[in-house]
């Protein structure tokens, strides 16, 4: 009874592992090779379009409802205190370290991650990739690479689009309703923003979630079982992985930055 | 230059502890249809795609043009796939692309040709499947015989040495399975291509092969001109081109008795 326990539990370790390395495998195949740009450059810019100007709607209206919760739960506890002027740094500070960075992953790998994986699941399962092969094209090369570099090069840029709108709203909510002063808002999240320690640790922090969730998307994809079932599993295994993965290493990269 | 494009030697190939091919040998020549023909589930787009070198055998050399595909590194792999083509049993056409982009893929890919001279190419391609007037169709607009002879216009784009089709007769209607079968065998003549046809449609691969192999049992168990295939002795070759259900390959499915069951379940 234990010793199968034991067994499966082995098992299943073996496969998250060899997982593992297929992906990394892929991700080697993927990106080392000579930069053609006259062939990659197309490919790139259509799919910055896709994954990245496609997510932009459900950013920017993430973004400003969750700077407008962020002021309204604020503004009740600060004004207890007597100190509502320094509404503008919880918010920019909130978004900037955690929200903006971990809410755009979060919100990328289930709007950009799913239809990468689902896309790729189903161009395996047309044969779409093995005639790919056979024109001696490589997919890795014509198919993975370009939407891993359009994942990496636009979440991050979501990210500093997100934590904009979300200050933005957090202005409305705080400001034009509220009545907190303006110039306090700004003035103050001026004084208590570091460029280096807040903003270049949330680009930081966004461009890891990108490489890890653009790379779990893709992978999910590529590895799928070819049938209906597979690719919805994979989709479904794309979401709740990433999500996850990124939520653990927000921790890690968090104590490592501001921890101590 | 030989006489023979591919020269299969050997070859043993299994999926896990299933052995598919147990050293088996076969010779495909140059200027030929060479059909392959076999009960389904013995594994004969696994052979195309040993071709091809998608997938590696446990033993034994697969020459293509007297390169051993299996030990050829990465490179030299793909420039030999440049010369083989292959025709895939769904078309495998690219979905976000019109007819016309995905005959023209594989140009725009190998070659820097400009674009007016890939246009020439892409649309005397199509006219010779009889579908220039659908170039600008998209793949799921097309029905299956279409998409299968766009499919085989793509394959054809760089005019390649070898092309190797997958089943082209599964699921056709009787006038595209015409067509098919006539393109298959104009093409060959015309373009000089080899033609290599994995199939289990008798009567069409039986009216345009020059040589047929038939496998089974993880080998060649009868090869030879059509004709010579029909005067085959072997009782297995004679059921699977007659069609009889019932023969050297059993039709019930390995099983106990069925008295003794039926008698069990009496108890």
């Amino acid at each position: 009874m234990i010793v199968d326990k034991l067994q499966q539990l082995g098992q299943k370790s073996i496969a998250k592992i060899q997982g593992m390395g297929r992906a990394t495998i892929m991700l080697f195949g993927a990106l080392i090779a000579w930069p053609t740009p006259r062939k990659s450059f197309p490919l790139l810019l259509k799919q910055l379009y896709v994954v990245g100007v496609l997510s932009l709607l459900i950013i920017l209206v993430s973004g400003l409802f969750i700077g407008m919760v962020l002021a309204l739960q604020g503004y009740t506890v600060l004004s207890k205190f007597g100190a509502e002027q320094m509404l503008g740094p919880l918010v920019a500070l909130s978004l900037l370290r955690e929200l903006g960075p971990v809410v755009t992953a979060l919100l990328f790998a289930g709007r950009a991650g799913s239809a990468l994986t689902a896309e790729i699941g189903l161009m395996k399962a047309t044969e779409q990739l093995s005639g790919m092969e056979m024109m001696a094209v490589d997919p890795l090369r014509r198919i993975i690479a370009p939407r891993f570099w359009a994942g990496v090069i636009s979440m991050p840029l979501l990210a500093m689009i997100f934590t904009a709108v979300g200050i933005l709203g957090g202005h409305l909510v705080g400001v034009d309703w509220l009545g907190v002063d303006s110039g306090g808002y700004w003035s103050a999240m001026q004084a208590n923003v570091d460029f280096q320690q807040d903003i270049m640790n949330g680009v930081i922090k966004s461009a890891v979630f990108a490489l890890i969730v653009t790379w779990i998307a893709l992978h999910k994809g590529f590895d799928a079982v070819p049938t209906s079932e597979g690719i919805s599993q994979a989709t479904t295994q794309t979401v709740v992985t990433s999500s996850l993965a990124v939520l653990g290493f927000d921790f890690i990269l968090t104590a490592v930055m501001f921890g101590g | 230059m030989s006489d023979i494009l591919v020269d299969i030697q050997h070859l043993t190939f299994k999926r896990g502890d299933r052995v598919i091919y147990d050293d088996m040998s076969m010779q495909f020549q140059r200027g030929k249809v060479t059909a392959i023909m076999g009960p389904s589930g013995i594994g004969k787009t696994t052979l195309l795609r040993l071709i091809g070198g998608q997938l590696k055998p446990e033993q034994g050399k697969i020459l293509v043009n007297g390169q051993d595909i299996p030990q050829l590194n990465r490179k030299d792999l793909y420039k030999a796939r440049q010369k083989m083509s292959m025709l895939f049993q769904s078309g495998a056409m690219f979905s976000d692309m019109s007819v016309y982009d995905n005959v023209a893929f594989p140009i725009r890919e190998h070659t820097r040709l400009p674009e007016e001279i890939i246009r020439l190419m892409v649309l005397m391609k199509l006219e010779a499947v009889g579908l220039r007037g659908a170039r600008d169709l998209m793949p799921a607009e097309l029905s299956g015989g279409m998409a299968r002879r766009a499919a085989l216009a793509r394959a054809i784009a760089l005019d390649p040495q070898l092309i190797l089709y997958d089943e082209p007769f599964a699921g056709q209607d009787p006038i595209s399975m015409g067509v098919i079968v006539r393109l298959i065998r104009s093409l060959n003549n015309a373009l000089g291509l080899t033609s290599v046809v994995v199939s289990h449609d008798v009567n069409e691969v039986m009216s345009i092969a020059d040589y047929v192999y038939v496998v089974a049992e993880q080998k060649v168990i009868g090869q030879g001109t059509p004709e010579e295939l029909r005067a085959h002795p072997s009782a297995l070759v004679q059921q699977f081109l007659q069609g009889e259900s019932d023969g050297p390959v059993p039709f019930h499915f390995k099983a106990a008795s069925y008295s003794t069951e039926l008698m069990e379940l009496a108890k």
